[in-house]
């Protein structure tokens, strides 16, 4: 094992925890501002994986099905927020469990008629279907490097956004204490459609740009969706610092795990967790 | 958490109860074609019931939301898996208490590590140790991996040298598991009358109050989540007899989550509300996938008409009817 695979191995974590960060930022805020469980996080991942294979056959460029996915995935959170989300705020955490579990459903249904049940793939664009050489033998695709660089620049703007702006300051206040906000009064109802719109934009962003390396199947968002509540709750519920700590995490003792101990690869990420939450039980920043 | 059922309320139940007992003389005349797989449908339901209903117990009496509980579903079956010999019956003298005991020894060390944490960490740290369970299962040659493992011949229940009970009989099966329901259900509902219980739904309530009184809470807590685990795993135990084959999947999060579907629809603390929710989720799954390849769109579309419409579960509105009307008397 020389000092070049090891290093492919840590740009692959570091790509797949970034990925997994633009998820989970979204979920976390939307437990931490508004108290909502949402199972449906993973639903919207699929959806821009979906929007993004179905808008580049139409379009035949992946940028344009990227750029034109997104609003439409916050267009889609923005309505079932509006429309089903937002009955359930004063109710138990448990409703709204069972509210997004039904919408799972209807999400996994609606992807089956509206696309069907195979599993597709996109073409990796030749501009960036090349590979950066690091020794004779070892190279690493330009497209994850791009990938990488997209979520970490979500990531910088992130944290602008949330700690420099009068917006991020509501985000932030809503986060600590949700009623102190609404009696401040400013206008709790917008804010929480709006960070409901941007996780699922988010989310979505994450499912379409990761569909040249990976499959675009039915049930693609479960797996997702339960990693991200890994990563969420490691990092602390509503810390989206505490999120993207966790996503590096988790994205680093998957794909370590998948190469030092491959047997049990899968029980990395849940020994991580387990591990974490034993030793904090509040998760790193809460 | 209710303690004693309305009259009314008691009538509906024992009605229902007495239709699905009698199901085997009026299940043939009107399904006559179906029958036999309506049968081991209902079987398979009232095995699922006997699963949410110990998870109520953790749910919705003990507050501790748990999304890790088919592990011990799953645990239970692989034991009967794991001790069956190939080609003989194994004797469920002794298989089933070996379950019972594997079942309550995890469940007594993952509620120990779990109970430290509350709220939404408790869900993740079940659903992590859940997991765990599950890849165990998925990834050991032994126990047959991704492929699950067989149990070619069923569980003998012998006394004396005399065959008890013929499992391999679909109507002697049937009213085991009828009978393992009623009887779980008559366990927690004494067990929640009991002062263990008591206390229990006390620390559902508001966990610091209780520990005011001068109780400590994690003891009730972990006696609960080994008792949920234990009946998890006799449900688990059943289901593996049923239908012969354990998988990883009974272990899994979707299973778990379904199961967790059924206590909250059903509503939660009831005991009752739980089994109807087994019974309604189930057979709607049924009923749609029998009318219509897109089933999950009327089946999400019920539980969020549920959820929107019933805050209680379908139990709340079943109590809130029979004490409406049952006011006078």
């Amino acid at each position: 094992m020389d000092v070049w695979f090891f290093l492919i191995q840590l740009l692959n974590g570091v790509q797949y925890g970034l990925l997994l960060f633009l998820v989970a930022s979204g979920l976390t805020l939307i437990f931490g501002i508004m108290g909502i469980i949402n199972l449906a996080h993973g639903a919207f991942y699929m959806l821009g994986a979906y929007l993004a294979w179905w808008l580049a056959g139409l379009t035949g460029s992946l940028v344009a099905a990227v750029v034109l996915s997104l609003p439409l995935a916050a267009l889609v959170g923005y309505v079932i927020e509006a429309l089903l989300v937002r009955t359930l705020y004063k109710r138990d955490h448990l409703d709204q469990v069972l509210l997004t579990y039904g919408l799972i459903l209807i999400f996994n249904e609606a992807q089956r008629i509206l696309w069907g049940n195979d599993v597709h793939g996109i073409a990796m664009p030749t501009a960036v279907n090349w590979s950066v050489r690091l020794t004779e033998t070892l190279s690493y695709p330009v497209y994850r490097v791009i990938l990488s660089g997209i979520c970490a620049a979500l990531a910088v703007v992130m944290y602008v956004v949330i700690a420099k702006t009068r917006f991020g300051m509501w985000v932030r206040a809503g986060a600590s204490n949700r009623d102190m906000v609404a009696a401040l009064g400013i206008n709790v109802k917008l804010l929480f459609g709006v960070v409901f719109a941007v996780g699922a934009a988010l989310a979505g962003l994450a499912g379409a740009i990761s569909t040249p390396i990976s499959s675009v199947a039915p049930g693609m968002g479960d797996t997702v969706l339960i990693l991200c509540f890994v990563v969420v709750v490691i990092g602390g519920v509503g810390s989206v610092k505490g999120a993207f700590l966790g996503a590096m995490l988790i994205g680093l003792a998957d794909t370590f795990g998948k190469v030092f101990v491959p047997d049990f690869a899968s029980f990395t990420v849940y020994g991580v967790m387990a591990a974490v939450l034993l030793w904090k039980p509040r998760g790193l920043f809460a | 958490m209710t303690l004693h059922l309305p009259k009314r309320l008691a009538i509906v139940l024992v009605v229902l109860l007495a239709a699905l007992a009698l199901f085997p003389l009026w299940g043939k005349l009107v399904f006559a074609a179906k029958f036999a797989f309506l049968m081991q449908k209902l079987t398979g339901i009232m095995i699922l019931a006997i699963l949410a209903m110990s998870l109520d117990l953790l749910v919705g009496v003990a507050g501790l939301v748990s999304l890790g509980h088919a592990a011990f579903f799953g645990l239970g079956g692989y034991v009967l898996a794991m001790m069956s010999p190939q080609y003989e019956a194994a004797n469920l003298w002794v298989v089933l208490p070996a379950a019972l005991a594997v079942c309550a020894l995890a469940s007594l060390v993952v509620g120990y590590l779990s109970i430290r944490t509350s709220g939404i960490y408790f869900i993740m740290v079940t659903l992590a140790f859940g997991q765990m369970g599950y890849y165990f299962f998925n990834d050991s040659k032994a126990a047959g991996g991704s492929d699950g493992a067989y149990i070619y011949v069923k569980p003998t229940v012998e006394a004396f040298g005399i065959t008890v009970l013929d499992l391999e009989q679909k109507l002697t099966f049937f009213y085991v598991a009828l009978g393992v329901l009623v009887g779980v259900y008559a366990l927690l509902r004494m067990l929640l009358a009991s002062p263990f219980g008591r206390v229990l739904g006390a620390i559902g309530v508001n966990e610091y109050r209780v520990q005011g009184l001068g109780f400590n809470p994690m003891v009730y807590k972990l006696v609960a989540f080994t008792i949920a685990g234990t009946l998890a795993g006799l449900g688990g135990f059943l289901a593996a007899t049923q239908y012969g084959f354990v998988s990883p999947a009974m272990l899994g999060w979707h299973q778990s989550g379904h199961v967790l579907v059924m206590v909250i629809l059903g509503g939660m603390g009831t005991l009752f509300g739980p089994v109807l929710g087994a019974f309604i989720l189930e057979l709607a799954h049924f009923a749609f996938e029998s009318m219509t390849d897109h089933w999950l769109l009327p089946m999400g579309a019920m539980v969020i008409a549920i959820v929107l419409l019933l805050p209680k579960g379908v139990a709340g509105l079943l109590l809130q009817w029979s004490k409406g009307k049952g006011a006078g008397e």
